[in-house]
């Protein structure tokens, strides 16, 4: 059933595989992903720390209407929306896109800087590749994580059950251990 | 990052929408927790029945947001007002402390799903702060 060549897979019940799937079919990812990360801008400040070429940051009504930070979370689905139709191979989909991030750098050093907003580029078939920072520093996708999951349940209400809240839950942690290097 | 008269008043305001749900938002926190955030269970143990919904889960849940309400009525002295609650969770209890975190997003996840609307990032920011203080309250006589 599952894929073992690669070692240790992540094991989906049937539950998590539909509930994640359905999850991501009922919500509106224009509206989902800039709500997203505007609320961890706002909730959590330091996170600004990485989208210092963004503009306007300065209050939450600023955030909410920037124009980049909308653009940005909408990138973000995409990368997510990626794992969702790749459920048995998250890591190989992220070290896809850490792949593709580190030969642009070595291409184009200079555009590297932590902060700069040029380096959100939208490599082949619009797949971001985003500073390596972000990826190293698995707490501030934690953070979006718990953003994520909060602007999800305001949307599904109800429906965000306990149990789909859980698979959910699995699904971020996934994805958050994927995107993360290790330095050791 | 302590609570600013701003933060103080966006949390009374959200409260005030929320508080006459609270025992069912402690219900539906405390049984999300448990499923969500396995690794939580173990403090449960003694419980014959952790799933959403259950009885221990319900009481237990309103009790714990019990302790909310009364910390709402101490805010502007989290750090000396939840003594008690304090010594409670440090020596009978043993909870550790990184717990209070998991509890406080599950909590705001209940809210979220049950009042969208008023649960906006202004209050989410003054809400997450109160929980976090609400935590360091409770951690003041660990050691």
């Amino acid at each position: 059933m599952h894929n073992n060549q690669q070692g240790k897979m992540v094991a989906w019940t049937d539950f998590e595989r539909a509930t994640i799937k359905d999850i991501f079919s009922k919500i509106d990812y224009e509206v989902v992903g800039p709500a997203a990360i505007s609320r961890c801008l706002i909730v959590y400040p330091w996170t600004q720390r990485y989208f210092a070429g963004f503009g306007n940051l300065y209050n939450a009504a600023a955030i909410t209407s920037n124009p980049k930070v909308a653009a940005h979370g909408k990138v973000v689905m995409q990368g997510l929306e990626k794992a969702v139709k790749n459920m048995d191979n998250i890591k190989a989909t992220f070290t896809e896109l850490s792949t593709l991030h580190s030969e642009k750098l070595q291409v184009d050093p200079d555009n590297f800087m932590v902060g700069n907003a040029e380096l959100m580029v939208l490599g082949p078939s619009n797949v971001c590749v985003c500073v390596d920072d972000v990826f190293h520093n698995c707490v501030v996708l934690q953070l979006l994580g718990d953003c994520l999951a909060i602007v999800v349940a305001s949307q599904l209400g109800k429906d965000f059950s306990p149990e789909v809240h859980a698979a959910f839950q699995k699904f971020l942690a996934v994805v958050v251990s994927s995107l993360r290097r290790q330095y050791y | 990052m302590s609570l600013t008269e701003k933060d103080k008043a966006a949390v009374k305001a959200l409260w005030a929408k929320i508080s006459k749900s609270v025992d069912a938002i402690g219900a539906e926190a405390l049984g999300r927790m448990l499923l969500v955030y396995p690794q939580t269970k173990t403090y449960f143990s003694h419980w014959p029945d952790l799933t959403p919904g259950s009885a221990p889960v319900v009481s237990h849940g309103k009790q714990i947001m019990g302790g909310v309400t009364e910390a709402m009525s101490k805010i502007d002295n989290l750090r000396g007002g939840l003594l008690e609650l304090s010594e409670l969770h440090a020596f009978k209890l043993r909870v550790d402390p990184s717990n209070f975190k998991i509890l406080a997003q599950t909590i705001m996840v209940v809210v979220a799903a049950m009042f969208p609307n008023d649960f906006t990032p202004e209050a989410h920011v003054a809400f997450d702060k109160f929980l976090a203080a609400v935590a360091l309250g409770l951690s003041e006589r660990y050691r």
